[in-house]
């Protein structure tokens, strides 16, 4: 059990999701249309670069001192009541979930979105303990209703329309007479639900931030849903991942600022809940709090991939990402989709188990330029590309034979280093290439340069380079 | 001003009109131009591609031809986005302090060609004529890596009997993205296809941009098209004048 490994490399996917034009119709609408919110509500703040500014930097120093910050944290939940777990993996974290079910004799349990408890795969872990997880958040239940995978951080059915959705829930809820009007849909959704937060004993949430100064964990969200998820039920269990932290209260006066307007574009954030520990007479009577690492420290330890960590997962830079906009979030094979996915996942898994992910990127930028703690997503990218080759180079297994691209790029370096060499390829490159040059241009390269001519012709060397013409000059 | 041209490799092979555009236009505006011949390529396909270790010798060889230049100037704003942003970082993996700063030390005299003509020199009219419909495509990298702004746009405003129409969806990446293109071709061409569309869309006559790389991409795709559209580099835009076009 634990987070999927990306069983397809990220081009074959993609390709299969370019060929799906109602998937590429869905996304490219919603991802523009939420590009264009966010766009206008950050505009409208004159001080917006400062914010993300302070975003990056409580982050930094959470990371810096996160030994002494998660000690206080746990200090302060277990002083106002809550009991605190400590999670290494997917497999601790899933079985002190199951433990506490048991314990309360629940064979079914409520579900509050989270990625944390997507990325350590709990719903597949439960359902093996004969626990029934439902999700509450409608975009969730919608995609566990269908069988599905999320395809976006924050709007995991980005990829379905109303119409798919309508038959999805007439089929599954059993109601005939249903019509794809969004207030349909959702009362459909909301009977169903209903029943569920009144009767299910236990709860299971993620956390967007957890404060180490006073204990106090926070979950923002629009529906509703996640409220009744976190007051309902008598047990709630929160899985966070450590990163997730902020030395003080006073901190998410910036991120409250910053993850809406980022996210869905809203001034402020519709759901946002607060607890501390439990409280006689409201809410859950026991509050579990499971810690996740589950490689995170081990992203702590990569000077470059560290400030992966700041991400609060807003998504803004999903629906920037002109990649993502065309491929949807299934292509990355990864929970995390998308150009923070791209990071994500190989710095948690090892980029031996995701090499094709810091490839997914044109490296156009504008995922930084939206990112609201200022992560240098494509300043990573290259890093862990550098990685994946150096993992290649460094351990080639028993039969390994360097790939066709590696000797290329050796030999082209060398090339490079002398001008000798240089200008010698050059004109070999204009002689080896006479019999494919037609009118100025080359309409099909061989071999893995074959896909640049696939819907591109290609400029041929010039009958004259620059350096000759430069040589000649009168 | 003694200007080094650092052409670029895929320039000096594929694009020599792009040089020889920067040469005529830095001599009518009264600079000398050298070109060191010992130059070759900045390393950015080796370094952005993974294979960082091989890309050093590169950026020693680099150095090693510039170190002496007052100013480095070149029509590529992806490749001074390699040295001034990439290099420090590549250089971590180096161990060669005396490298290192070496290169600190040359940053600030390298220049993209539209940055050179409006930050450092101070000009918007460099005295072009080139009477067609133009539209301004701003690539990623002198956008969001050299942050360049409008300076291509004010020297092509400047332009006499130019007539500039606006790109829709200017600032979306080309798809190019380097070697982006063939490891992942079918999303390349899935951007490039938007990209020719918006570019139509302008009827303009020919798509201008400050990189050859990407003009090489989106005009390799209007060339297979037929679409009657060319692709031209700022550099030979801004060498027209009314004297050649008699």
């Amino acid at each position: 059990m634990g987070m999927q490994l990306p069983i397809v490399p990220f081009p074959e996917a993609a390709k299969l999701a370019l060929a799906n034009t109602q998937l590429r119709r869905n996304i490219g609408k919603a991802t523009q249309t939420i590009r264009a919110k966010r766009a206008k509500v950050v505009d409208e703040l004159p001080d917006w670069e400062a914010l993300r500014e302070a975003g990056r930097t409580i982050k930094e120093r959470m990371l810096r001192h996160i030994d002494k910050y998660l000690v206080e944290f746990e200090a302060s939940v277990q002083l106002a009541g809550g009991v605190v777990h400590w999670a290494r993996d997917a497999d601790e974290a899933n079985r002190i979930v199951a433990e506490i079910a048991h314990r309360h004799g629940t064979r079914e349990v409520v579900k509050v979105k989270s990625m944390a408890t997507e990325e350590i795969g709990l719903n597949a872990a439960l359902a093996a303990e004969g626990i029934e997880a439902t999700e509450t958040d409608l975009a969730e239940l919608i995609i566990q209703l269908a069988g599905d995978r999320s395809s976006h951080i924050l709007v995991p059915a980005i990829h379905k329309n109303r119409a798919e959705i309508r038959a999805l829930f007439a089929r599954r809820m059993g109601l005939d007479h249903l019509t794809d009007e969004p207030k349909a849909l959702a009362g459909a959704a909301r009977a169903f639900l209903r029943r569920k937060f009144l009767s299910v004993p236990v709860a299971v949430s993620g956390a967007n931030f957890g404060v180490a100064e006073t204990g106090t964990v926070c979950v923002v969200e629009s529906e509703g849903n996640g409220r009744m998820c976190l007051t309902l039920p008598k047990v709630l269990i929160t899985i966070m991942g450590i990163e997730k932290l902020l030395p003080k209260w006073q901190d998410l006066e910036v991120f409250m600022q910053l993850l809406p307007r980022s996210a869905t574009g809203e001034r402020m954030n519709p759901y946002t809940t607060f607890w501390t520990g439990v409280t006689a007479g409201d809410g859950p009577r026991e509050f579990h709090l499971i810690l996740l690492d589950n490689g995170r420290t081990r992203v702590l330890a990569d000077p470059m991939g560290r400030q992966t960590l700041a991400c609060i997962r807003c998504s803004a830079c999903l629906n920037i990402c002109p990649v993502y906009e065309r491929t949807g979030g299934h292509a990355y094979g990864s929970v995390y989709p998308g150009p923070i996915g791209a990071i994500l996942t190989p710095l948690l898994l090892g980029v031996e188990n995701a090499e094709s992910l810091p490839y997914a990127s044109s490296l156009c930028g504008a995922c930084y330029d939206v990112c609201p703690v200022k992560i240098n997503i494509p300043e990573v990218l290259i890093h862990l590309r550098g990685e994946v080759v150096r993992h290649k180079q460094d351990h080639p297994g028993p039969r390994d034979l360097p790939s066709g691209e590696s000797l290329v790029m050796k030999q082209m370096a060398r090339v490079f280093e002398s001008r000798k060499l240089y200008e010698w390829a050059q004109r070999l490159g204009r002689l080896g290439q006479t019999p494919l040059v037609r009118r100025g241009f080359i309409e099909r390269l061989p071999g893995p340069l074959a896909g640049w001519t696939t819907m591109r012709d290609a400029y041929p060397v010039a009958p004259q380079t620059f350096r000759e013409w430069w040589r000649n000059r009168p | 001003m003694r200007v080094s041209l650092f052409i670029t490799c895929f320039n000096d092979t594929i694009f020599p009109r792009t040089g020889q555009a920067v040469v005529r236009l830095l001599e009518r505006l009264g600079h000398e131009v050298e070109f060191p011949e010992e130059q070759t390529c900045c390393g950015q396909m080796h370094y952005n591609t993974g294979y960082q270790r091989e890309a050093i010798p590169l950026v020693r060889h680099f150095v090693e031809v510039f170190r002496d230049a007052e100013v480095v100037v070149s029509p590529s704003a992806s490749c001074v986005g390699m040295v001034r942003h990439l290099y420090p970082i590549a250089l971590e993996l180096a161990d060669d302090p005396a490298l290192a700063e070496e290169v600190a030390r040359l940053i600030p005299r390298v220049f993209e060609l539209s940055e050179f003509l409006i930050n450092k020199l101070g000009i918007e009219d460099v005295g072009a004529y080139y009477p067609h419909r133009v539209t301004y495509h701003p690539t990623c990298h002198s956008l969001r890596m050299l942050r360049v702004g409008d300076a291509p746009l004010r020297l092509l405003k400047a332009v006499r009997g130019i007539d500039l129409v606006e790109l829709p969806r200017a600032e979306e990446c080309c798809g190019f993205g380097g070697t982006f293109a063939i490891k992942n071709a079918d999303t390349s061409m899935a951007m490039l296809g938007d990209k020719v569309h918006c570019i139509l869309d302008t009827r303009a006559e020919v798509c201008v941009s400050a990189d050859n790389s990407c003009l090489m991409h989106i005009g390799g795709a209007l060339h297979r098209q037929r679409a009657g559209v060319g692709v031209i580099h700022l550099a030979e835009i801004l060498a027209s004048t009314e004297a050649e076009t008699a």
